[in-house]
């Protein structure tokens, strides 16, 4: 067994022995990296990639949001693109909808802009809330509870009235956790 | 055979590694308190045997991950087991994770020389959780993807790179396959892979240092095997039980229980899913985020940097140990840990047991479940992805829809449809049986008619019909209340309800007076049409009356000469003004009409 082992061969010079010790580190470095490199190529490639939500969407009709002003939530159906699909008509998120007047309109999105969550509307309380952290927000979407976990008040979106009925939103989602309403891009 | 043994232990030396491997000294002979580290092994090993036989069933894509588990869970023989046990396994692996790392510091196992192998051991912990967190996801249901949206959330918070980590994590900006492919490379392969790497140092460690002594010894040291190995044995054994107990527990006390682990409805970015919560074991993470001290701005302290001193703190207690009180320390640290966490556990599922909204979400996220699993078993199938199963039934949407735009007037049963009762007073009539028997039998009885549940809240209250209900029917004789009686018959049967076919079916000699009588004796058409057409008619058209054609056509525009024309109350037209799609009242038509797909019994 023991002549398995180094220490009983005859040195080498050392310059030939520094070069052989370089080339190998550097080899063994080479080869080793090559497919991690490769690897971590594609693995960033998601940093690339645009959120695929597209321009304006038809919601609703202004018919169907009551003059009071309480929200009311749509969901959302678009096309989408996800990685090698293209859906169309599939559901890619929820907006709460509101009049604050005889043709103006409020929007937001209904995910919670602290974590995520789904906020729901409690019209008894007449103000959203979070059924995850307990943020809650006013129906106007602002921060309500002052030790809200939520940095923010709910996300509002781009919203117009085409043709003079049609509800048309302008959906994005944005970084949640924030105290500014950044887009996921 | 000696021989042939003998031959192999030449070239590869197994009889010595068996020796070292069975034969390994037990300062104090074997001990309850030393399985531990076995039992851990135990459930790893089941976890890696039944994650390879489920990822062979498996396939991660948004379009297939919740109908693959689907698939395993309901359709393939054992696969409710094979699923229970991966699932349950990872559970009760937590548990002995805790229990692990309380023997190896109340014991002082932590200390020189075994401090790398402490390191390992913890490391290992965070990899086990990370494989929780990531296989929570998988099944692609309502419950991983909301829990998961906060977890990976969360990232986001971490200063300069939370962003681009969260992008990375999910696999771009949006989730979906690549937040699925990614999550599934790490559960079933970078995370194994380092698990096996790290697990093979820890017990090579732990064999080099032999294991840590509880003092006063009891008994002369023996060797691990048979002794240590069957306590050990029976551990695991224990171990399993507790699991399949978990699988089956459910049916234990009813017969139509669950079997196995659960699996809610498939993701859903615009379904409201107000049951998220994560897994039992994360609850007291989860509750710490909810503590007042983190709110706003101050979060990052409760969801980063305090997790992160503490793990630190956990990786210096071999050094903290050597002081005289450094070990009273770090068992103080552990107590307050898992009683801290403990209390936290606690709180959020006593906070959820108070919280009526919380409770109601849960039950319509079960209700969901136990139904997207009856249309995908339905003749019908699973045509493009399990998510457009119950977008499209009348059962799940039918009532989401009625809640969200009819009972704000309306009423179904005295609730929205959904077991929610609104807030705003009810102004129009309950539709629950609309155009039943029983249902017409109340608009045509004098003392209801005039109900909220009926014409009550709306101007129709001082309408014609109230009326003639009030002053005529009220004073109706015997006979004539049996007449009555056939034309409510040969009026509901123009709805053709579902609950009704039967009788409508045995009484079609009484439906055919009863039509004849609706033309004639009772007035009827005085105002109404029914089967001629009638240019005078001021009230809605009987013929068809309930039917899924008639209440489209009425919901879609109430104000149409067919029904109230211009006396209409309230009412939208919800389909002319675009409030609702075609297809939309054609769900409300059909699930107050009773029609939805049904399993056959």
């Amino acid at each position: 067994m023991e002549n398995m082992h180094a220490q009983n061969l005859p040195p080498q010079s050392d310059r030939r022995g520094f070069f052989k010790k370089t080339f190998a580190t550097v080899i063994v470095a080479i080869i080793g990296l090559f497919p991690v490199a490769s690897g971590l190529t594609v693995f960033f490639d998601p940093l690339r990639r645009k959120s695929s939500t597209t321009g304006a969407v038809r919601v609703t009709t202004l018919e169907a949001l009551p003059i009071d002003g309480v929200p009311r939530k749509f969901p959302l159906v678009a096309s989408r693109i996800d990685a090698w699909n293209t859906f169309t008509e599939v559901p890619i998120g929820a907006v709460y909808l509101r009049r604050t007047g005889e043709k103006t309109l409020q929007a937001f999105n209904a995910s919670c802009p602290h974590a995520g969550c789904f906020v729901d509307y409690l019209p008894e309380r007449g103000a959203f809330h979070c059924p995850c952290h307990e943020s809650t927000f006013t129906a106007d979407g602002k921060i309500d509870n002052p030790d809200s976990p939520a940095q923010r008040g709910l996300d509002d979106l781009k919203v117009e009235i085409r043709n003079s009925k049609e509800v048309w939103v302008e959906f994005r989602n944005f970084q949640a956790g924030h105290a500014e309403k950044i887009p996921m891009a | 055979m000696k021989s042939l043994l003998d031959w192999l232990d030449q070239r590869t030396g197994y009889r010595q590694i068996t020796r070292e491997a069975l034969y390994e000294n037990i300062p104090g002979g074997s001990r309850w308190r030393y399985v531990w580290g076995s039992t851990l092994t135990f459930a790893l090993a089941v976890q890696f045997i039944t994650g390879i036989f489920l990822w062979m069933a498996y396939s991660p894509s948004s379009q297939t991950a919740w109908e693959s588990v689907y698939y395993i869970q309901d359709e393939m023989v054992g696969g409710w087991l094979l699923r229970g046990l991966h699932h349950y396994t990872a559970q009760v692996m937590t548990v002995l994770l805790v229990l692990h790392l309380m023997q190896v510091v109340i014991d002082g196992a932590y200390k020189a020389p075994r401090e790398v192998n402490f390191w390992f051991g913890l490391v290992l912990l965070q990899l086990v959780l990370a494989l929780s967190l990531t296989g929570y996801l998988l099944a692609w249901d309502q419950k991983g993807y909301w829990a998961t949206k906060v977890a990976t959330n969360i990232i986001s918070i971490i200063p300069y790179i939370g962003p681009s980590l969260q992008k990375v994590i999910i696999g771009g900006a949006d989730y979906g396959h690549h937040t699925l492919t990614r999550f599934f490379a790490l559960h079933a392969g970078v995370l194994p892979g380092m698990i096996i790497a790290l697990l093979a140092g820890h017990i090579y460690l732990f064999r080099r240092h032999g294991i840590t002594a509880r003092e006063p010894k009891r008994r002369p040291d023996a060797a691990f095997w048979p002794d240590q190995v069957l306590r050990d044995a029976i551990a695991c054994l224990a171990v399993l039980a507790a699991v399949l107990f978990l699988i089956v527990r459910h049916r234990l006390f009813s017969s139509h229980g669950l079997l196995g682990a659960d699996l809610a409805a498939p993701a859903d970015p615009s379904e409201a899913y107000s049951a998220a919560r994560p897994e039992w074991y994360f609850l007291f993470l989860f509750q710490f985020l909810k503590l007042k001290w983190f709110a706003g701005t101050r979060e990052i302290w409760g969801a980063i940097i305090i997790p992160g001193l503490i793990t630190g703190v956990a990786f210096l207690m071999p050094f903290i140990g050597r002081w005289k009180l450094g070990h009273r320390f770090n068992l103080g640290l552990l107590w307050m840990l898992i009683g801290g966490a403990g209390l936290l556990t606690y709180m959020a599922l006593a906070d959820d047991a108070k919280n009526p909204e919380y409770r109601l979400a849960v039950k319509q996220a079960e209700r969901e479940a136990e139904r997207v699993k009856v249309l995908a078993r339905s003749p019908a199938g699973i045509q493009s992805s399990g998510i457009a199963l119950l977008r499209a039934d009348a059962f799940t949407k039918g009532p989401k829809l009625f809640a969200e735009k009819c009972a704000l007037c309306h009423r179904y049963d005295g609730h929205d449809g959904t077991g929610k009762t609104p807030t705003d007073p009810q102004s129009a009539s309950d539709l629950k049986g609309f155009a039943s028997r029983e249902w017409l039998t109340g608009l045509l009885d004098p003392e209801k008619v005039t109900s909220t549940n009926y014409f009550g809240a709306t101007k129709f209250a001082d309408g014609k019909m109230a009326k003639f209900v009030k002053k005529d029917v009220a004073h109706y004789a015997p006979e004539q209340r049996e007449k009555l009686r056939k034309v409510i018959a040969a009026l509901s049967a123009e709805a053709q309800l579902k609950s009704q076919i039967v009788f409508d079916h045995r009484d079609s000699a009484l439906i055919e007076e009863g039509r004849t009588l609706l033309q004639t004796e009772t007035g009827c058409t005085d105002c109404h049409e029914f089967q001629k057409k009638d240019e005078d008619a001021t009230a809605p058209i009987l013929a068809g009356y309930g039917s899924r054609k008639w209440l489209i056509s009425f919901v879609t525009n109430p104000e149409h000469p067919s029904f109230y024309g211009r006396r209409n109350d309230r009412m939208a037209a919800f389909g002319d003004k675009g409030i609702l799609k075609a297809s939309e009242i054609g769900l409300i038509a059909d699930w107050l009409r009773g029609y939805w797909y049904e399993p056959p019994q």
